[in-house]
């Protein structure tokens, strides 16, 4: 089996709020990530598809192909956007970094044509990053 | 589908390879440069990956603002401009190589309550890394 990887920039705002809490709490837990103004990141997305070569063309899956995926499902939708206000998928959910890459798995999984979504790695900064895996997977890649 | 969260961390420490159940010649041969007499330093970044649940109502699997003073605490202040080998207790008797450095750290961070601690990585030049997760 062979991994691909491919990469990809976008940059948003969010903030965190959760309307359960009182004002006091959601700064506690929150801190400052709890102004409502929200601020922002460069965010870095690492998806990597998991198969065997097609014999034809020697490739898991066309890079273009998933570059193309990459901008529809991920880049039109959250580059210079506000995650709380203009993502519908992130409605309801506090939009940590262990959410947006939950929601960004969710929305490639089915449209992967040729291998299988092996894992999503989002940077929130440099010293951050949420990881999603296939269940069997684990870590050990 | 799984879900982690990874914190890098950094500290710069130095220490010296040298184990006292070996001849001079030996931890010269074994060690190299490393066994240098007066020691040698590095900046070392640590990852530290979390899993467990993701709580619904902070979207968080722990808080960084737990982790990252734990961390602070157990690791970083007992480490950072240190000497691993006289500062750092547990290396008066065993030699700090990145190994024993990285399975130290796990061992420090598994009191973490709020999250299970998968792994710990370490990079002790940007061509060196080393992984411990407990196994």
């Amino acid at each position: 089996m062979i991994r691909i990887t491919r990469k990809v920039e976008f940059s948003a705002a969010h903030f965190y709020h959760n309307p359960k809490f009182s004002a006091e709490e959601n700064q506690r837990v929150f801190g400052k990530c709890s102004n409502t103004h929200g601020h922002g990141h460069n965010y870095t997305l690492e998806v990597t598809i998991a198969g065997e070569p097609d014999p034809a063309t020697g490739m898991v899956l066309d890079l273009k192909e998933l570059k193309d995926i990459l901008q529809r499902e991920v880049v039109e939708r959250m580059d210079h956007r506000h995650l709380n206000h203009e993502v519908p998928e992130l409605a309801g959910k506090i939009p940590t970094c262990e959410n947006v890459a939950a929601v960004i798995w969710n929305l490639l999984e089915p449209k992967i044509s040729h291998g299988k979504l092996d894992r999503v790695r989002l940077y929130e900064s440099e010293d951050l990053f949420a990881d999603c895996t296939a269940e069997e997977n684990g870590l050990k890649q | 589908m799984r879900i982690s969260l990874t914190r890098r961390y950094h500290f710069a420490a130095s220490h010296r390879l040298h184990s006292a159940d070996l001849s001079m010649a030996e931890n010269e041969r074994i060690y190299g440069k490393c066994n240098s007499p007066y020691g040698h330093g590095h900046n070392y970044a640590v990852e530290v990956t979390i899993t467990g649940p993701v709580d619904p109502d902070t979207g968080m699997i722990a808080n960084l603002g737990d982790l990252d003073p734990f961390v602070q605490r157990e690791v970083i202040e007992a480490f950072d401009y240190k000497y691993l080998n006289e500062d750092v207790p547990e290396f008066q008797s065993m030699v700090p190589t990145t190994e024993n450095v990285c399975r130290e750290i796990h061992c420090r961070l598994t009191k973490f309550s709020p999250a299970r601690i998968e792994r710990v990585r370490i990079e002790e030049t940007s061509k060196n890394s080393f992984e411990y997760t407990g196994e």
